[in-house]
């Protein structure tokens, strides 16, 4: 409410008062954002990893593949903040290195996940009957797919080996992860589209004279979104800790590629006698996923207008 | 409030307008014959109770049925002499907003609760007019002021939650507007309001006809709102209009059996201390309606040829018609 009396004050000051003042959900969801310490933390805490992502290079001058076999599994010391692997090789720049791979697979599939899955699950929705049907039980048929099952019939279909240039090895841990995880977001988006869809405003709009199209973009998509975005958000924490899982299992991301799983696997037999090389990159998985979740939680509360 | 002069070509015309719900407990027959006309200017009630096909009938007319389980099988609805009915979708839609506009009941769940007012009302103007965002927005702030709302420019920028429910229905019925359509359909515009918030809005909608010679189509079942702003008046029965009237002539001497029970069913001041004089019985099921008159199973004077014959519409004088074989007995007061 506060917000609303400075804008009515500003409006005042304004003269003659010619540029109404232009307001939008995702404005004034950033409005609110600013001022959550909850999403500061996280936006904070996900731009470094943002950062690690695109210029690794910023927090180290080590190169995480020049190893040396005579320092294997030293423990951290003044030299190498965390330490080395069994290999030889740093761990603190193979922690930063790993961000790039896990941040990557988090968003394309969080992303296309979303896209996918909100797309026809509006369709789904909004139209019903056929088209509901049709899109319905394909998602069915790919939700009944076991998890585990599923991604390890596609990634051992189409392995990936030490030879397969970085972009496919991830691509296919991407593909793996979207086609498993897109019927989640038809379902959701359905439900709400479902909801929304036979709202009073809906009607309204429809007797104003807006077309299918426009229902859909600016009535039925924007009031049934923010269950999506908040889902994505917290998704994307959970896309990472399973492209970690396939890592560490040995069939999602493999070297050359670098990545939290692929370290943690590698680290787990020795983790009695060299506890920090699977400590490190396990405590950056974990900040990570819990940022994202931070911030899914936050952008949720500011989604919803009613909150404000 | 100008008397329609005979000789103007109505705005609207519905005739033996007939619509369905198939569901799966059969075939709800909602609007059975539906006929009324709308001349430019003028206020016509439809007045009937909740299921009596007053809504599905201004639903079908505005092409915003919900179908399926809805479907118009018979009728015609003719606007400016073109019927809608037989339209493609996209020059109907065409028509919803420029033409014909509409007011909901409740304000508040018919508003998009993620986008403030002014950008609603802008919206029309994009999308109908091909507007700017900065020329739509200044006709969104006069859209509001003509509906009176105080400092509406600086209220444009306000979420619909942000209103009072009074002004929540203003700001519904300045999009209704926006566009100056000139047939205006509110559909129990003032039930969710209290008593006196309800009189603000009667008196906008009667300012705005007059200031638009827009001819309204007002759906209520409150009798004290048909008797404050009607011309016109229409009572609906199980999806068949009963009698039509003029306002004075309703109250003065009800043509139809039912509406004879809803003028007697008003307290007055001598029957306040009593009981209320209700109309006995329920309405039929629209899924099975009895074969004569939808009314007779709860009418006083129903007789043998009530329940196997649908009574014809007969002519009460200029204007005034009634679907009951005894409507001249009734009318003039002798049963």
């Amino acid at each position: 409410m506060s917000s609303h009396i400075s804008a009515e004050l500003e409006a005042e000051g304004r003269p003659g008062g010619t540029d109404p003042r232009t307001r939008s959900l995702s404005r004034d969801a950033w409005e609110d954002l600013r001022h959550r310490p909850l999403f500061l933390v996280s936006a904070v805490l996900i731009g470094i990893f943002l950062l690690m992502a695109a210029f690794p290079s910023l927090f180290t001058s080590t190169d995480p593949r020049a190893c040396d076999l005579a320092l294997s599994r030293q423990a951290p010391s003044r030299e190498a903040w965390f330490g080395y692997s069994s290999l030889g090789c740093d761990v603190y720049a193979n922690t930063i290195y790993g961000a790039r791979a896990s941040i990557v697979v988090g968003l394309a599939t969080t992303i296309l996940v979303s896209v996918l899955g909100s797309a026809l699950g509006t369709l789904a929705g909004f139209y019903g009957g056929k088209a509901d049907t049709v899109l319905s039980r394909t998602a069915d048929i790919f939700f009944g797919i076991p998890f585990f099952l599923g991604a390890l019939l596609v990634l051992t279909t189409f392995p990936s080996t030490p030879d397969t240039p970085a972009w496919q090895t991830i691509g296919k841990v991407v593909a793996t992860l979207v086609i498993l995880g897109w019927p989640q977001f038809l379902r959701l988006m359905r439900s709400s589209v479902l909801q929304v869809r036979g709202a009073d405003y809906v009607e309204a709009a429809r007797a104003l004279g807006a077309s299918n199209g426009r229902l859909m973009r600016r009535h039925v998509v924007p009031n049934s979104l923010s269950a999506v975005i908040a889902v994505a958000t917290i998704s994307l924490g959970s896309f990472i800790v399973a492209e970690a899982t396939l890592s560490f299992l040995g069939i999602g991301l493999q070297p050359p590629v670098i990545s939290w799983g692929e370290q943690i696997s590698s680290a787990v037999p020795y983790v009695r006698i060299a506890p920090h090389m699977l400590f490190f990159p396990a405590l950056f998985l974990s900040v990570c996923v819990l940022s994202f979740m931070m911030l899914g939680d936050a952008v949720k509360d500011a989604l919803d207008p009613k909150l404000r | 409030m100008t008397a329609p002069s005979a000789t103007d070509p109505p705005l609207l015309e519905i005739r033996d307008l007939q619509v369905e719900f198939r569901t799966r407990e059969g075939i709800a027959k909602a609007v059975n014959g539906a006929t009324y006309t709308l001349h430019a200017g003028q206020t016509l009630a439809v007045l009937g109770e909740s299921g009596s096909g007053k809504s599905v009938t201004a639903q079908a007319l505005m092409g915003i049925l919900d179908s399926p389980p809805g479907f118009v099988t018979g009728g015609e609805v003719l606007y400016r002499g073109r019927d809608l009915l037989k339209m493609g979708e996209d020059e109907r839609r065409k028509l919803r907003g420029e033409s014909l506009g509409m007011v909901f009941q409740d304000a508040l769940s018919s508003l998009n609760p993620v986008f403030p007012v002014g950008w609603q009302i802008a919206e029309l103007f994009r999308v109908h007019r091909g507007m700017g965002k900065k020329d739509a927005m200044t006709e969104a702030v006069q859209a509001l002021e003509r509906v009176r709302i105080p400092a509406a420019r600086d209220r444009i920028g306000d979420y619909p939650h942000q209103f009072s429910g009074g002004m929540r229905q203003r700001v519904m019925i300045a999009m209704a507007i926006a566009l100056h359509p000139d047939v205006l359909i509110a559909d129990e515009p003032t039930t969710a309001l209290d008593v006196t918030v309800q009189a603000q809005i009667l008196e906008l909608l009667a300012d705005l006809q007059r200031e638009e010679n827009m001819g309204v189509i007002l759906i209520t079942h409150d009798l004290g709102v048909v008797a404050e702003v009607a011309d016109t008046v229409a009572v609906m029965y199980a999806g068949r209009i009963v009698e039509q009237a003029s306002i004075t002539e309703m109250f003065a001497s009800p043509g139809h059996p039912y509406t004879l029970g809803l003028m007697e069913s008003i307290p007055t001041l001598e029957t306040q201390a009593g009981e209320l004089r209700a109309i006995k019985g329920l309405p039929p099921s629209l899924v099975d309606l009895p074969p004569g008159c939808s009314f007779a199973p709860r009418c006083r004077f129903a007789f043998d040829r009530c329940h196997v014959e649908v009574p014809p519409e007969v002519s009460l004088g200029p204007g005034r018609t009634s679907r009951c074989f005894i409507a001249q007995e009734v009318h003039d007061g002798r049963r």
